[in-house]
């Protein structure tokens, strides 16, 4: 069994990783040399097919298609990271109280965690939207997003801290006088660094996801592109019915290789530190 | 006597569930920055209907009743949790005025229940059965080639599967309609007929990307379980496969996966109501679409809170049904 996971990591490591490269580099580095804000409306002739000039084309909305991706594909990568990075920030630290500390903390601390899982966050998402007039911005979306995804992370560092609380090694460093903080960071962190990190990558899929989502029904920032909203722009002005694929193909495509690149990315992750840590 | 303690555990954390749930989206609308009731006043007045002061002012009225906001915040919070909790009465439509929002919400249900329920039914035995079946005879190309094709497709959100399925099938295509439009009177065939023509193309989407992660689940599922001692047991026993992989495999495999599909469900029918909304599938999703379109306060409120009942108790219909497929709670 663990020969096969290991065997089997390294390729979904690998491949994950190669993928983000790929994506990484078009939405944090080609930004940057975008001539003009691609976002704005008639800066290039409308409806051109893909040459050389246009790589992808142009819009109905005279936006080129390449450089407003570029865009859209930044925005969506900073909103998560950011929300993951908060999310699993705090869902480790709760995760970590509630299964060392235990008692009331932890009765507390589970009760949210379980509640949170379950309430569904997009619906909640669309009431906000509703109540802020219909769009939502990128920093209210990604602060929602971490109150609802803290919780999964939480979850897992609590079963793990758990089992780890009754580890001969934590007892001896107790003995031995060692304080408490001291513990959970040299000692229990460890372990869970690995899920952690694979909770993280999981979690930046997760909060893209919900802001594509609600920006394809046109809930999330007008003013900002990011790869939900130029499906949204795709579909209300009929690139479909026009057969206007790359318009709607290019964000589509970048979502699929992001979100695969993602998910290969943190299985691999916590398939390496499943085998690590029963060889432990 | 454990099993009722353990249903009776489990309908104290549905409630809790449901109340945290709901007191959550009470408590959202008092977040905004802007007041919710000018809010909904400008998104009524962009719609482009006129209004006259007096008639302004009765429609603020109605707003801040329908928003709950008279009395003190203990008192709307109680009253809030009563009405949605326990009377089940979210007023009537402001958009489609007087029609109450809970005959427009028993109208919407069975389609996103009917859509939900089928596909993830279909692709829960699918992938259950092609993940236990590739996990049983892991070093075949064919299981191998399946894993692979699951992992790629899993990551995918319904929609934009939904999206390329209908870039596929309607537009380039022409094999299926664009967006949803039953015709004939229910429960004729003229009208079965028509709702499976029109849910084809949301249902696939469920059902690919969903079966995805219950092939993956239950193939590592089985793996792990192919190599435990019983199973080894029953093999030198001289049982033949289709046995030990049916008794011995199969119903141990299976118990995870109905946990599993519990936790899945809020994810599920997140993903649906986009999906609805692409397709103009009739369901609770466009509801909450035609919600937010028009302003429509009391029947967005009634929507979403539905939508958090719905979730919790699904989830606890799910994990009741665990204990019949699991004797060790059934006489534990």
């Amino acid at each position: 069994m663990r020969s096969r996971l290991l065997a089997n990591a390294p390729l979904r490591l690998w491949l994950g990783l190669g993928l983000l490269v790929l994506i990484v580099a078009v939405g944090m580095l080609l930004p940057w040399l975008a001539p003009g804000d691609p976002l704005h409306w008639y800066g290039v002739p409308r409806n051109l097919p893909a040459s050389p000039a246009h790589l992808l084309g142009t819009t109905n909305l005279g936006q080129d298609i390449f450089w407003l991706l570029t865009w859209a594909l930044q925005n969506s990568l900073m909103l998560g990271v950011v929300t993951g990075f908060f999310s699993t920030l705090i869902g480790v630290f709760a995760g970590l109280s509630a299964g060392y500390l235990g008692g009331a903390i932890d009765r507390v601390l589970s009760f949210f965690m379980d509640a949170f899982v379950c309430v569904p966050s997009l619906p909640v998402l669309i009431l906000l939207a509703a109540l802020f007039g219909g769009q939502l911005s990128l920093p209210v979306i990604g602060a929602t997003l971490i109150v609802f995804n803290w919780p999964y992370p939480a979850r897992q560092v609590r079963a793990v801290a758990l089992s780890m609380r009754e580890r001969q090694f934590v007892a001896v460093a107790w003995f031995s006088g060692e304080s408490r903080v001291r513990i959970l960071v040299r000692h229990i962190f460890p372990y869970i660094a690995g899920w952690s990190m694979a909770n993280f990558i999981n979690t930046v899929l997760v909060a893209i996801a919900a802001e594509t989502s609600l920006a394809v029904i046109g809930l999330s920032s007008a003013q900002r592109a990011t790869l939900g909203t130029m499906i949204y722009w795709a579909l209300k002005y009929q690139a479909l019915l026009a057969k206007r694929y790359l318009w709607v193909g290019a964000p589509v495509t970048a979502v699929v290789v992001l979100f695969v690149g993602l998910f290969l990315l943190s299985s691999g992750i916590a398939m390496r530190s499943a085998a690590r840590r029963s060889g432990a | 006597m454990k099993l009722v303690g353990t249903i009776a555990s489990r309908l104290l954390v549905w409630i809790l569930v449901i109340v945290f749930g709901l007191t959550t989206i009470f408590f959202v609308p008092r977040f905004a920055p802007n007041d919710p009731v000018e809010a909904m006043l400008a998104k009524v007045a962009s719609g482009g209907s006129y209004m006259t002061p007096s008639e302004v002012d009765a429609l603020r009225a109605s707003l801040t009743d329908a928003f709950g906001l008279h009395g003190s915040l203990l008192s709307q919070y109680w009253r809030f949790i009563r009405r949605v909790a326990l009377t089940g009465d979210f007023g009537p439509s402001l958009a489609m005025y007087p029609t109450p929002v809970s005959s427009l919400i028993s109208h919407a249900l069975p389609w996103t229940f009917g859509l939900l329920m089928t596909s993830t039914l279909l692709a829960w035995l699918l992938g259950n059965l092609v993940g236990m079946l590739a996990g049983w005879r892991p070093d075949r190309t064919l299981s191998r080639v399946l894993e692979g094709v699951a992992i790629v497709i899993y990551p995918i959100p319904y929609y934009i599967l939904a999206l390329v399925l209908s870039i596929l099938f309607s537009y380039v295509w022409h094999i299926f309609p664009l967006t949803t439009s039953v015709q004939g009177t229910p429960w004729t065939w003229a009208f079965v007929e028509s709702v499976v023509w029109n849910s084809t193309l949301p249902a696939a989407s469920i059902v690919v990307v969903v079966f995805g992660w219950w092939v993956i689940s239950s193939k590592a599922q089985t793996t792990v379980l192919a190599e435990e001692e019983f199973v080894r047991y029953a093999r030198l026993k001289g049982l033949s496969d289709s046995r030990i992989l049916w008794r011995y495999i199969l119903p141990n495999a299976l118990l995870p996966q109905i946990t599993f599909l519990a936790l899945q469900i809020g994810l599920m029918f997140n993903g649906a109501i986009i999906m609805e909304i692409l397709f103009g599938y009739p369901g609770l999703g466009q509801l909450i679409y035609t919600a937010i379109l028009q302003g429509d306060y009391n029947l967005l409120m009634g929507t979403i809170s539905l939508s958090v009942i719905a979730v919790a108790t699904a989830t606890l219909i799910v994990d009741l049904l665990y204990p019949l497929f699991d004797p060790r709670i059934r006489h534990g």
